[in-house]
C-alpha cells in the first residue's frame, strides 16, 4: 500500500510529446551503436572488395596464356628409326630429339614470312618457345603415333617472358636487363602476332597440367594440386563425418554425464584450438615415422586434416543436437521409441542442417590448411599425377594451398600471377562448397 | 467395480538429494479417469513419469518401491522400458508434435511397433486414432501438412491421437489442457471421458473443476506425499485430510 502511494507522490506530470533527457540519451546511444555496427560491416566489406580486386586483378590473367602456332614436321627417321611404329621404340626418343624439330619449324616459318631480325640468331629465336614445348610435343606424339611422318599444326606455349610482355609485366626496357628475354625476341613475337601465329588465349593447362620447374612458369598448372586436395577432402569427408557424428551422438545422447565425459568434452574443445602445425608434427611422427606411410601422399595429408577437422565437426554436431528441443525426444520416447530410434528418426534429421554446415565449414578449413601439409612433405615438387583412388591416395601429390605457398616462394615473378590464379581457384572451390552447404541446408529444412 | 490396473507400493523418488516423492501407495483402476491434483512441485509429474519409466531418462533420478501394472512389476530387471512405453502412452503438458506431417505423427508409433502390416491398415489406424482424438474432421484434408502448423488445441489432440495410435492400455496426461482455451479444453475433456471406456486414464491437472468434471477418482499430493486418494465426489465434498480441504477450498497451493 505504501509503495503505491509513494509512487504516486513521486510521479510528475509530463507530456509524452517532449522527450525527457533520459529518453534522448538512450535514443542517442542506440543511434551510436547502430553507426558502430554499420561502420564495422562497411569495413569488412571494404576489406573484402580490396582483397577480391587485388586477387582477381593479379590472378585472372593466369587463366590465359600466349601460344605460338607452328607447322611441325615429324620425320620418321628421327622419331621412329625402326619404322615399326612400336610405342616402346618411340618412347626411347627423349625431349632432346624433339627440340630441334621445333627449332626447324620456327626457322622455316620465319623464312616463309620473311621475318629477319637483326642480332637474333636462329638459336636465340628459338627462345620464344617455352622450354616445356618439346615435352608437350613428345606427349602428343606418344599419344598418337600416327602423327609420325606427317606435318602437323601444333599450338606451343610461348616463353613466360613473351607471355608477360602481352600481359604488361615485361617491357622493351625491362627486356634489355633480362637474361631470359631480349628486345629482339619481343620484336619477333610482335611479328609472329601480326602474322596471326602468336595469340593469347584461354589456357586449360593451368587447371589440368602439373607443376613446372622454376624456369618454366608458363607451363605450371594446378592439376596435381587440385587432385591432391580433392583426394584429401575425400579422405576427410569419409573419415571425419561418420566418426565426428558418431562421437557427438554418443557424447550428447547416450554417454552418462560424469567426470570422464567432462574431461573428454574439455579436451575436444581444446583440440579445436590446437594450432594446425602441431597436427602436422603429430602426423609426421605417427603416420610417417611410426606407421611408415609415404611422404607427400594424400592419405597422410587426409589423415592429418581429419584429425584437425574432427573437433570442428564434433562441436558443430553437438551444438545442433543440443538445439533440438528435448520435448521431441520425450515425444518419441513417449510413444515407445527406443533411444536410438528417437535419435535417428527425430533428433538427427532436425540436427542435420547444422551438422552439414559444420562439416562443410570444417572441410573448407581443411581445404585451405597449409602448415601441417608442409610438415608431412606435401610441399615437394610433384610432376607426376597421382593414380586413381584408392591406390592414388598413396602417390605423391601436392595441395592447393601448398601450391600457392610454393609458387610465392619462386624467384621468377611470373609465378606471382600463377599464385594469384591458384588463389582464385581455391576461392572458387570454397565458394562452391559453401553454396552446397546452403543448398543442402535449404533442402533439409524444407522437408519439415 | 473395475479391476486394479496400476498399483504403487512404497514408491520413493529422489532427484539427487531431493526426495521428491515419499512412500506413495495407490491403486489405480482400469477404465477410470484418475486425477492427480496438488500444489506446484508436489510431485504429480514425477509420479506420472514413474508409471511409464520416463524418469529413466533423467540421470539423477532414482525410483524405489514397486509399481505394478496388471500385477507385473514394471521396474523388474527383465522389463524393457521401451516396450512398457508402448503400453503406457503419454501426453505431455506442452503439445509436442513431431515436425512431420500429421499423418506421420500418428503413424510413427504403429510403424516402429509393427502394428500395421500394410499401408491400408496403417491408414485405418491413423484415421481411427484421429477420430478418437476428435481431430479427424479438421485434419482429414491436410494429413500431409506439418503437425506443427496446427493450432495449440489441435496439436494437443494430435498428440493424444499419436498416443492412442500405439494401442496403449494406460494413458498418462500431464496437464494436457494447460495450454488450451476453454473450447479446446472442453473438447479434450469430452475426449478423455470417451477414452475411459478403453483405457485407464491418469490425468494431472491444476484445475479443480476439471478434476471434478472428468475424473472418477482423485489423488491429492502435497510436498511429495500422497495425502488423500478416493472417489472424486468424496474428495471434493468430504475430504478426510485437513490439507486436502484447504487446498480444495483454495487456502494452500
Ligand atoms: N529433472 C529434475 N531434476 C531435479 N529435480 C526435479 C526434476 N524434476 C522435478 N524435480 C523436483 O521434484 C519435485 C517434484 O516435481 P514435479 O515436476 O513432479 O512437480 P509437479 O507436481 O508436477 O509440479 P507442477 O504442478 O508445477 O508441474 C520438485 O521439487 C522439483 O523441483
Ligand atoms: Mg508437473
Amino acid at each position: 500500500m505504501t509503495d503505491i502511494a509513494l509512487g504516486r507522490a513521486l510521479r510528475l506530470k509530463t507530456s509524452l510529446l517532449d522527450q525527457s533527457s533520459r529518453t534522448r540519451k538512450r535514443n542517442f546511444a542506440e543511434k551510436r551503436f547502430e553507426l558502430y555496427g554499420m561502420a564495422a560491416v562497411a569495413f569488412g566489406l571494404l576489406a573484402l572488395v580490396v582483397l577480391l580486386t587485388t586477387i582477381l586483378g593479379n590472378g585472372l590473367s593466369s587463366f590465359r596464356q600466349t601460344f605460338v602456332t607452328l607447322q611441325i614436321e615429324l620425320p620418321q627417321a628421327k622419331l621412329d628409326k625402326s619404322g615399326t611404329g612400336d610405342l616402346e621404340a618411340i618412347k626411347k626418343v627423349s625431349t632432346f630429339g624433339y627440340a630441334p624439330l621445333i627449332d626447324t619449324a620456327l626457322e622455316q616459318t620465319m623464312a616463309q614470312l620473311g621475318i629477319t631480325i637483326d642480332g637474333l640468331s636462329a638459336k636465340q629465336a628459338a627462345g620464344i618457345i617455352s622450354k616445356e614445348a618439346p615435352a608437350k610435343l613428345r606427349d602428343a606424339v606418344i599419344a598418337n603415333p600416327a602423327l609420325i611422318g606427317t606435318v602437323h599444326e601444333f599450338r606451343l606455349l610461348a616463353n613466360g617472358r613473351i607471355d608477360g610482355y602481352y600481359k604488361g609485366a615485361v617491357t622493351m626496357v625491362s627486356a634489355t636487363r633480362d637474361a631470359n628475354v631480349s628486345p629482339e625476341l619481343l620484336i619477333l613475337a610482335d611479328a609472329l602476332k601480326a602474322a596471326g601465329l602468336l595469340a593469347t588465349s584461354l589456357n586449360p593447362g593451368f587447371i589440368t597440367d602439373s607443376d613446372a620447374s622454376d624456369q618454366r612458369p608458363e607451363a605450371a598448372g594446378l592439376g596435381v594440386a587440385i587432385l591432391g586436395s580433392l583426394y584429401m577432402m575425400m579422405i576427410v569427408l569419409v573419415l571425419a563425418l561418420p566418426i565426428g557424428v558418431a562421437a557427438s551422438i554418443y557424447l550428447e545422447e547416450f554417454a552418462p554425464k560424469n567426470r570422464w565425459t567432462d574431461v573428454i568434452e574439455v579436451n575436444i574443445s581444446n583440440l579445436a584450438a590446437v594450432p594446425s602445425i602441431v597436427f602436422g608434427i603429430l602426423g609426421l611422427a605417427i603416420f610417417i615415422n611410426f606407421a611408415g606411410l609415404p611422404q607427400s601422399a594424400p592419405i597422410v595429408g587426409g589423415l592429418v586434416l581429419t584429425l584437425m577437422t574432427l573437433p570442428t565437426i564434433i562441436i558443430a554436431t553437438r551444438a545442433s543436437l543440443k538445439s533440438v528441443p528435448p520435448s521431441i525426444r520425450d515425444a518419441a520416447l513417449g510413444v515407445g521409441a527406443s533411444k536410438m530410434q528417437a535419435v535417428f528418426h527425430h533428433v538427427l534429421p532436425l540436427a542435420a542442417p547444422g551438422i552439414l554446415t559444420g562439416t562443410i565449414i570444417g572441410l573448407a578449413q581443411a581445404l585451405g590448411e597449409t602448415a601441417p601439409l608442409l610438415l608431412i612433405g606435401m610441399v615437394a615438387f610433384v610432376k607426376e599425377f597421382p593414380g586413381a583412388p584408392p591406390e592414388g591416395f598413396f602417390d605423391p601429390a601436392s595441395a592447393l594451398p601448398v601450391q600457392i605457398f610454393n609458387w610465392t616462394q619462386r624467384a621468377d615473378p611470373a609465378f606471382v600471377e600463377r599464385a594469384s590464379g591458384a588463389i582464385i581457384v581455391l576461392l572458387v572451390f570454397l565458394i562452391a562448397m559453401n553454396t552446397v552447404a546452403v543448398l543442402l541446408r535449404r533442402r533439409f529444412e524444407r522437408r519439415w | 467395480m473395475d479391476e486394479i490396473k496400476i498399483s504403487a507400493q512404497d514408491v520413493n523418488v529422489f532427484y539427487g538429494e531431493t526426495h521428491a516423492l515419499q512412500d506413495v501407495n495407490v491403486k489405480i483402476r482400469d477404465n477410470t479417469v484418475t486425477a492427480f491434483i496438488g500444489p506446484s512441485g508436489c510431485g504429480k509429474s514425477t509420479f506420472l513419469r514413474c508409471i511409464n519409466r520416463m524418469n529413466d531418462t533423467i540421470e539423477i533420478c532414482r525410483v524405489k518401491g514397486d509399481i505394478l501394472i496388471d500385477a507385473e512389476d514394471i521396474y523388474d530387471r527383465q522389463v524393457d522400458p521401451v516396450q512398457l512405453r508402448a503400453k503406457v502412452g503419454m501426453v505431455f503438458q506442452k503439445p509436442n508434435p513431431f515436425p512431420k506431417s500429421i499423418y506421420d505423427n500418428v503413424a510413427y508409433g504403429p510403424r516402429i511397433h509393427g502394428l500395421a502390416r500394410n499401408k491400408p491398415e496403417l491408414d485405418e489406424i491413423v484415421e481411427k486414432s484421429l477420430r478418437r482424438a476428435a481431430l479427424w474432421d479438421e485434419a482429414k484434408d491436410r494429413l500431409g501438412q506439418p503437425g506443427t502448423g496446427l493450432s495449440g488445441g489441435q496439436q494437443q489432440r494430435l498428440c493424444i491421437a499419436r498416443a492412442v495410435a500405439t494401442a496403449p492400455e494406460v494413458l498418462l496426461m500431464d496437464e494436457p489442457c494447460s495450454a488450451l482455451d476453454p473450447i479446446a479444453t472442453a473438447q479434450i475433456e469430452e475426449l478423455i471421458d470417451e477414452l475411459r471406456q478403453n483405457y485407464c486414464v491418469v490425468i494431472v491437472t491444476h484445475s479443480m473443476q476439471q478434476a471434478a468434471r472428468v475424473s472418477q477418482h482423485t489423488a491429492f499430493f502435497h510436498l511429495g506425499h500422497l495425502v488423500e486418494y478416493g472417489e472424486t465426489g468424496q474428495i471434493f465434498t468430504n475430504p478426510q485430510d485437513k490439507r486436502t480441504e484447504s487446498y480444495i477450498t483454495g487456502r494452500i497451493g
